[in-house]
């Protein structure tokens, strides 16, 4: 086997037996970047010289014969919208296109403390408002089992490096179905913590309530490894949850009798295709047979939850991205004579359409006058909607559903008709809405070998129960995912 | 109809920076006057990313002045983000707070001179600081200077209870004396520690509904403000005389010129688009905290100005003057410890040192005599080491050097000459070299010994002991 297509635990494992060199793995997966770059389009920015020189301390440390630390040593990439020190950062925007922060995010940070190898910052939807990274400034990243399809989005670079293996595992971030879905899309795992789970700090805002950092893997062990590492309190983050330490690897059992899975009916009708209805299906055959009980129920509030997603994440967004105004830092317009001249033709040349788009209906809905109908209102529903969840975890340990309603489309077929694009968050939203964790996993492969993704969505805090629920169906589902490349 | 048929209505916005080290959601200082941009971070500047922590100690400031001017505590506050465009503020909004402020419903009591008057406070909130354009530094460009950027304020608003610019002056300086004595804010208005904006209209006496009013924003003195005051009351009650309409704007005030133009209209006035801060948690206060807060609070200048008269035997006025600033009430009462009698300090503190303050434009903490040496110079005086005069050169020249009293005496030469052998002598010579008082005083006119001990005063630069020569000049003029 290649060694660029190991998982992190089993790289890990070999690491730790001294039987590879994280300077071999590190090497193993530059030169598979190199090969399949040109046609994934994954990368934004490349940190190969570093990433072998903190792969060269770490066969030091090895070789010293000091145990490493889960998880050192194994190389991996982070979404570009997450600050990293002196690399630059752009979220895939002309605006930040040549920043460069002074500061790591605070997930940055624990990557860096534990000397994992930093390949590079991933390609975006621009400031992660999209659901295909066709939104990018730079570039338009493929989906790695069918190159004419998109790979989700907002964070498609993050999910296609892992699914090409271009990466080891990657971080992404998610606001309302962003890791998740294209997670789904190029048959990765993808966990949205809860919110406060993990540190925003140094994420670029898009819609503060609803941003959550997550990663994205090979399996779901690695994914409760990669979450023991970015979870945690942070003083710098006000919404970060001050929580004891947990080690989520010690959820993985395939053990799931007893389980009480909820299906909301909501997500099995209108606007799923049959065959991702069909893969959910038999997973939740697979779980009964494992000994779990699964049932169907009603929660009409998720129905309100895509038009509140994007009235708050809007909302939020037309503020936090009014920083970006040309006086202090990215890029400003050469074409002015006056200050209100110079923020109009910053704002017009540096942002792409759907930031636009999204700024302009955020602006909007917190006008005076308009402020009750809609961003009010729609806090409203959010109560609604989490207090939907909080009945259905009396009932369910768990929820499962799609994690979105196709699979991927092929690159072009969505850009013109920005509602089309919207509905395919159409079963993530309503996670970020209430703050929950969710996880995506696949669970079946549709037509032109492109992989179905199904959600496990989790009580507050509760990202035990879903790594556990996944690690269970993995185990026994066997799945066979053969990309393309 | 007449000026004095009008009533005229006035509301205040006072805005007090935080004496807090730190500002309001980073680490970086708020001390005054460091090199531009040297005081700023990635939170303060905005950087993508970055996210504000709110400072403890700002909640704790802006209750401690809610509890003393009589507010209600919330035990719930949140923080709302109020979204406009300007160079100086980074994240293009500003951290406040809308609907729910922390302290609201409280007063403060004024005294004027017919007696007290109850100012109603509406409520206070807190909030950032934004930071400072310079112009023209380059010729054609501005810049900005981000280190005020998110220092905390407090905005203390107050109900339309003040009829006058004189009351007006008198709550502003009530709250000042308040903000200070609690050390929360440290109010120096040079250095626009305390701003305020006032809303001014007009009504015939009588009416008890109110008329459109009008506001001017950031006038950086008490006097600026009076001055605003009275200028737009007089333009609304004219321009109501001449059958105008007052329209609801902001107007900029001029302190150079002395007047005000319309800024904005209310049409014009910016959509501020406030929503709760989702990068905050709610403050929740507890009872607890609020009784901690509580036992931090000293005693108020209004009680301290009682306490001085029924204490010290001091006059109402002067208990008021010395009580409205804590450092001076401080001093005031070193002075009286260091068992010097109340009525003199207070003459002094009211006298030369406040008149030195005012001409040197300093405030009362910024007296550089210790208490110590002022009470040593009134004893010189006291003991007729020195003359009274002398002892106001000598305060200037504490004033400027630092030096000792005893010092200054010696190095200036400034001993009282007691030396009665010493003083004939100079006394002679100046009735020798002035005949025609002699001749004055022969027909009468005793008035001339002040003459003449006024030329002996000047003949002894002010040494001699003006005591003892009264009685030496009459003694030989009626000897001759």
């Amino acid at each position: 086997m290649e060694l660029y297509k190991l998982t992190a635990h089993a790289a890990m494992d070999l690491l730790n037996k001294k039987e590879v060199s994280s300077t071999e793995l590190t090497k193993a997966v530059i030169s598979r970047i190199e090969s399949v770059e040109n046609q994934v389009d994954a990368y934004l920015t490349n940190t190969f010289e570093s990433a072998l020189e903190t792969a060269k301390n770490v066969d030091a440390k090895l070789a010293s014969g000091k145990t490493l630390l889960p998880l050192e040593g194994v190389p991996m990439a982070i979404k570009d919208n997450i600050c990293t020190n002196g690399i630059r950062t752009t979220c895939a925007s002309k605006m930040l296109e040549n920043f460069v922060p002074p500061y790591d995010a605070f997930v940055a940070k624990k990557v860096k403390a534990i000397g994992a190898p930093m390949l590079g910052k991933l390609n975006m939807d621009e400031f992660a408002m999209g659901s295909s990274t066709e939104n990018s400034y730079f570039k338009k990243t493929k989906n790695p089992f069918n190159l004419n399809c998109v790979p989700g989005g907002s964070s498609g670079g993050s999910a296609a490096a892992v699914g090409a293996d271009m990466a080891m595992y990657t971080l992404g971030s998610d606001t309302g179905g962003s890791i998740r879905q294209p997670a789904s899309f190029c048959g990765v795992v993808g966990l949205k913590p809860t919110y406060g789970r993990v540190s925003r700090f140094g994420l670029v805002a898009f819609a503060s309530s609803l941003d959550q950092i997550g990663p994205l893997t090979k399996d779901v062990e690695d994914a409760a490894l990669v979450m023991n590492l970015i979870c945690g309190h942070d003083e710098m983050d006000s919404t970060s949850v001050n929580l004891p330490a947990e080690d989520f690897t010690k959820a993985l059992s395939t053990d799931v009798k007893g389980m009480k899975i909820g299906i909301p009916n909501e997500y099995m009708g209108e606007g799923i295709s049959a065959e991702v209805k069909e893969a959910i299906l038999n997973a939740a055959k697979l779980y009964e047979q494992m000994g779990a009980t699964v049932e169907y129920f009603d929660m009409p509030s998720l129905s309100s939850a895509l038009p509140a997603y994007y009235i708050i994440s809007s909302a939020e967004a037309s503020s936090n991205l009014a920083r970006y105004d040309g006086v202090k830092y990215g890029y400003r317009t050469e074409n002015y004579s006056d200050l209100m001249e110079m923020y109009k033709n910053t704002r017009s040349e540096g942002f792409g359409n759907e930031v636009k788009r999204r700024i302009m209906l955020g602006t909007y809905a917190l006008s005076s006058g308009y402020y009750d109908a809609y961003y009010k209102k729609a806090q409203q529903v959010r109560t609604i909607v989490r207090g939907g969840f909080e009945n259905a975890f009396k009932k369910y340990d768990f929820v499962l559903s799609p994690t979105a309603p196709v699979t991927a489309f092929k690159l072009g077929e969505k850009t013109a008709d920005p509602m089309e694009m919207y509905l395919a968050d159409i079963c993530t939203v309503s996670i970020n809405i209430a703050g929950l964790p969710a996880i995506s996993l696949p669970c079946g492969i549709g037509k032109d070998n492109l992989p179905i993704g199904m959600q496990l969505i989790g009580n507050s805090f509760d990202e035990k129960t879903i790594l556990h629920a996944a690690y269970a169906y993995e185990k026994n589902a066997g799945l066979e995912l053969k990309p393309q490349i | 109809m007449h000026f004095e048929d009008y009533e005229v209505i006035i509301g205040l916005e006072v805005h007090a920076e935080l004496a807090t080290k730190t500002k309001a959601f980073c680490g970086c200082s708020t001390e005054f006057g460091s090199d531009v941009n040297t005081q700023c971070c990635p939170i303060c500047t905005a950087m993508p990313g970055s996210l504000p922590v709110l400072n403890k100690k700002v909640v704790e400031y802006a209750i401690k002045t809610g509890l003393a001017t009589s507010c209600e505590i919330t035990r719930y506050g949140k923080q709302d983000r109020k979204n406009y465009y300007y160079p100086d503020l980074p994240k293009a909004y500003q951290i406040s707070q809308f609907d729910m402020p922390l302290c609201v419903g409280g007063y403060v009591d004024i005294n004027k001179d017919d007696g007290k008057k109850r100012i109603g406070i509406t409520r206070i909130h807190i909030e950032e600081d934004a930071g400072k354009l310079l112009h023209d530094v380059i010729p054609g460009k501005s810049l900005v200077d981000l280190n005020r950027c998110g220092v905390p304020l407090i905005e203390i608003v107050s109900e339309p209870d003040l009829r006058s610019s004189e009351e007006a002056k008198l709550y502003l300086e009530e709250l000042k004396s308040i903000l200070e004595c609690l050390e929360v804010s440290d109010c120096k208005m040079q250095e626009g520690s305390l701003r305020c904006d006032v809303n001014v209209s007009v009504r015939p006496k009588g009416q008890t509904t109110f008329n459109t009013r009008t506001e001017m924003k950031n006038l950086s003195s008490f006097s600026a403000a009076v001055r605003a005051i009275d200028f737009e009351a007089k333009r609304q009650i004219e321009a109501t005389k001449a059958g105008e309409k007052i329209i609801q704007e902001t107007r900029r005030w001029d302190d150079a010129k002395g007047e005000n133009y319309a800024m904005r209209s209310k049409e014009e006035a910016q959509d501020y688009r406030y929503f709760p801060d989702p990068d905050l948690v709610p403050i929740v206060v507890s009872e607890e905290q609020i009784e901690e807060i509580r036992k931090t609070i000293p005693e108020l200048p209004s009680a301290k100005r009682e306490r001085f008269v029924a204490t010290y035997g001091i006059t109402d006025y002067e208990a008021g003057l010395i009580s409205q600033s804590k450092p001076m009430a401080t001093y005031f009462e070193k002075c009286v410890d260091l068992k010097e009698t109340p009525k003199t300090v207070a003459n002094w503190l009211l006298g030369d040192i406040s008149k030195t303050l005012n001409e040197k434009n300093l405030e009362p903490s910024d007296i550089s005599v210790s208490p110590e040496d002022l009470v040593a110079l009134i004893a010189l005086i006291d003991k007729g080491t020195i003359s009274n005069t002398a002892g106001k050169k000598v305060l200037s020249i504490m004033f400027e050097t630092g030096k000792t009293p005893d010092v200054i005496v010696k190095e200036e030469g400034l001993e009282q000459v007691n030396d009665g052998d010493a003083l004939k002598a100079i006394v002679e010579e100046i009735i020798q070299n002035n005949p025609k008082s002699v001749e004055d005083y022969k027909n009468g006119k005793t008035n001339v010994i002040g003459f003449l001990v006024g030329q002996t005063m000047r003949a002894s630069k002010g040494k001699a002991n003006p005591q003892m020569l009264s009685p030496m000049i009459k003694e030989i003029l009626d000897n001759m």
